[in-house]
């Protein structure tokens, strides 16, 4: 990336920018509040707007008037607080017309896209994994330019609310598949694979007693499959024999290895798992976006 | 095509009838008065014919009765509207209930579990055949359909020799030192790990009751030098083995009849008592499951109602369509006892085979917390029988050490509730709502809608949600996200961001 010197700096548009000219973009970016205020989630929504901006499509994000979409609280239980806040952001929508939203977060995602509709709230919801499939089956992005990814090994962590809550699967995979890397399937994937431990609000809480931490569960599967570390692999649990796919080979080379998420939760559980087993020198997790934007050589 | 056995055989078979034992002679003729014409008039009726009656009439009345009892336990939930898109629940229904499909997610049991079903489904054929033997004193009266007949009964004793090579591999599977992971756990007391047990005994013997009668039947045929309808491929090679005196083999063979069609009336009203009731309610149960996506949870209108009529103090509440009398008195926030949940989540618990694919992908019980999914729908299951009907013909819950519950007395059973009383608190928040019990259940069976509706319950009736939640809700509430950041830095992150511009 050392010759690419020319960078411009981006002016994040706001929808009031857009509505005081009497404007709509195509599609709001909805940026959540981990994506707002998660440090390491800031890298992602920073990543994704270097997308949008590369590729030109025509988006604006609320900022300030952004709140909570309620998914935590109504997880908790807490009906009244989440039904406030879709009350709060669906008039926002209703204000600017809004039509299409994407979003990096799938607790977002699912929130908006399923339980709005029924407090009058209806918007062609995507997530950005999805996004980005169709940037790169269109020829938009074509992951050429920045870092290359090809024979990096990477495994892709099935986020609970894009997959079985959603059934999206396969659109992370394209988008990995296309970084020409070595992806290797998690014994407990897709339809079967293991939550972060972050769901349901456990985010915000210290889990119950028990023998350990469910993202500590899910790290070591996902550094065991990393390491083709078939020995480990056969002792995990809660497999479907229909379903678990091949066991990797044993890793060759000495590349940095990455578990890839497409949810903010399932990055910080992933990343604190990786720090609870001192991998962090030779495995990186990074979300789908993050990849796209620098396999594009998108940073600056 | 016609079968000369039959009929002497059908005299054989009414022993308290010995005239007819020489009814073989006449067998040419007396085909034609039994089948070109309604067989019913012509055939006396026996002491044999009214018993079996009266045993028929009461194995099912028995279980009509219980089946009363158990509807009457589900309507005591909350209503919920599951009317409509039949075309797709019926595709659902054929391919999740008939077609064995999420059960293929693992192999193993999976094939296990299909000989036993198909068995299930073929071998109630000749239930069939039974019935209208018993009630008309025919034998074997399917017999006049010839190479199918031979197909069917062939059938049956390759599938009822296979249900016993399953039904060991089953009890292998359960009761080695070692057993199956999800067959263990802290709801799988004694009762639970006695029925599934029983099950397999009554199956086996169910299985022997059949090759009993057949051989016993093939052999006296052979012995009376007439041709019995059908094919029996171990059914010949165990007629080996019975003695050659037609009085043994007619009792013999009367035996394995009656055991095998009383064992399966006594299986059938041992089944409300029993997880294997799902052999029926898995049908119901997914035909009536969530159509929409897994992470969609339910809307609670009455909230709805009151923030719209905070946001806008013109709105008018719609009055619930023509309450009926006290129905209109406010009803709680969420599930504390069973009548609060949906009716079909009742549905669910009454499906539940306790086979525990949910607790074993549970990332909670995979970690060692309290939570089990399978313990959520049985205690429910518990609960409903304690408050409302037990429609048990025995109350396990009687049976000391090997009762599904605590001894009664631990109980206090007027003022305790399925949460607290059975689930706790430490198991609900213990949940990530990652949805994988949902997508393990072979008969679409949702135990975390009613986590969530006992949660609601926790937070919005008893706001005992754990103290780090209230902090997440009050920082929401003050600062429109989970965390304590001020609404002011949200669009820090769109500082100083350049991109890279590519020629």
């Amino acid at each position: 990336m050392a010759e690419q010197t020319a960078k411009r700096q981006i002016a994040v548009p706001l929808m009031s920018d857009f509505a005081a000219r009497g404007e709509e973009p195509e599609v709001l970016f909805w940026v959540g509040c981990a994506g707002a205020f998660d440090d390491r989630y800031k890298r992602v929504t920073r990543a994704f707007v270097r997308i949008l901006e590369h590729v030109g499509v025509k988006y604006a994000v609320l900022g300030m008037e952004e709140t909570c979409t309620g998914d935590p609280a109504k997880r908790a239980g807490n009906e009244f607080l989440f039904q406030m806040q879709a009350m709060q952001n669906i008039t926002t929508f209703e204000g600017y017309n809004v039509k299409k939203i994407v979003t990096a977060c799938p607790h977002c995602f699912n929130t908006i896209k399923n339980e709005y509709p029924a407090l009058g709230g209806n918007y062609e919801v995507i997530h950005h994994s999805t996004f980005l499939q169709q940037l790169i089956d269109g020829g938009r992005v074509k992951l050429e330019g920045g870092e290359a990814y090809k024979g990096r090994r990477i495994t892709f962590h099935d986020s609970c609310y894009l997959g079985r809550a959603n059934n999206i699967y396969e659109a992370p995979r394209a988008v990995l598949e296309a970084l020409d890397a070595d992806l290797v399937e998690m014994k407990r994937s897709k339809a079967n694979g293991l939550c972060c431990g972050a769901g349901g609000a456990q985010m915000w809480k210290e889990p119950e007693p028990g023998k350990k931490d469910v993202n500590v569960e899910r790290t070591e599967e996902a550094l065991a499959t990393l390491d083709g570390n078939a020995e480990a692999l056969a002792h995990i649990q809660g497999k479907e024999s229909g379903n678990e796919g091949a066991t990797p080979a044993p890793k060759q080379n000495n590349q940095g290895s990455i578990i890839a998420v497409g949810c903010p939760f399932c990055m910080t559980m992933m990343a604190d798992g990786v720090k609870n087993k001192e991998r962090e020198n030779n495995v990186q997790v990074f979300d789908l976006a993050e990849l796209v934007a620098s396999a594009e050589g998108l940073n600056a | 095509m016609f079968f000369v056995g039959k009929f002497a055989y059908s005299k054989i078979t009414d022993i308290i009838r010995p005239k007819n034992l020489s009814g073989k002679k006449g067998k040419f003729v007396r085909h034609n008065e039994y089948f070109s014409v309604p067989p019913i008039p012509l055939h006396p009726v026996t002491i044999q014919n009214i018993i079996f009656l009266l045993v028929v009439l009461a194995g099912f009345g028995l279980f009509a009765w219980q089946v009363r009892k158990i509807r009457a336990n589900i309507s005591h939930g909350r209503d919920r509207d599951m009317s409509g898109d039949v075309g797709e629940r019926l595709k659902k229904t054929l391919l999740v209930a008939f077609g064995q499909q999420k059960m293929f997610k693992r192999i193993t049991p999976a094939l296990l579990h299909l000989v036993v079903y198909v068995g299930f489904i073929v071998i109630n054929i000749e239930v069939i055949e039974i019935l209208i033997d018993g009630l008309f004193g025919t034998h074997r009266v399917l017999g006049f359909a010839g190479g199918f007949y031979s197909a069917l009964t062939a059938t049956n004793e390759v599938l009822g020799a296979l249900v016993i090579v399953a039904v060991a591999a089953f009890w292998w599977r359960r009761n080695r030192a070692e057993p199956v992971r999800r067959f263990r756990g802290t709801e799988m007391r004694a009762w639970p790990k006695l029925d599934a047990n029983i099950i397999l005994y009554v199956e086996v013997v169910l299985m022997v009751a059949l090759f009993v009668m057949n051989a016993a039947d093939l052999k006296l045929h052979q012995v009376e030098g007439a041709t019995l309808p059908g094919a029996f491929p171990i059914g010949s090679w165990l007629a080996g083995f019975l003695p050659d005196n037609a009085t043994t083999l007619h009792v013999l063979e009367r035996v394995g009849w009656w055991a095998h069609i009383v064992g399966i009336l006594l299986f059938l009203n041992y089944l409300p008592s029993s997880k294997h009731f799902h052999i029926i309610m898995a049908f119901p149960n997914v035909y009536f499951s969530r159509l929409m996506p897994q992470g969609q949870f339910s809307n609670v209108d009455s909230i709805t109602h009151e923030v719209k009529a905070m946001m806008d103090p013109t709105y008018q509440v719609p009055t619930p369509p023509a309450s009926e009398g006290a129905e209109a008195a406010p009803t709680t926030f969420g599930a504390k006892d069973v009548n609060d949940l949906a009716w079909t989540n009742l549905l669910n618990a009454y499906s539940c085979t306790e086979c525990g694919r949910c607790t074993s992908v549970c990332p909670a019980n995979l970690t060692g917390k309290l939570l089990s999914p399978r313990k959520i729908i049985m205690d429910t299951r518990d609960r409903m029988e304690e408050k409302y009907n037990s429609p048990l013909i025995f109350d396990p819950a009687l049976y000391g050490p090997a009762a599904k519950h605590e001894p009664q007395e631990q109980l206090d059973k007027e003022n305790h509730t399925l949460l607290r009383g059975y689930v706790t608190p430490e198991e609900l928040w213990a949940c990530t709502t990652c949805n994988a019990c949902v997508e393990a259940c072979p008969v679409n069976i949702n135990p975390l809608e009613s986590i969530i509706e006992m949660r609601r319950f926790l937070v919005l009736e008893e706001s005992a949600a754990p103290n780090s939640l209230n902090v997440m809700f009050s920082n929401i509430e003050n600062n429109g996200a989970p965390w304590a950041f001020s609404p002011s830095d949200r669009f820090n992150w769109a500082d100083e961001l350049y991109v890279a511009e590519k020629a």
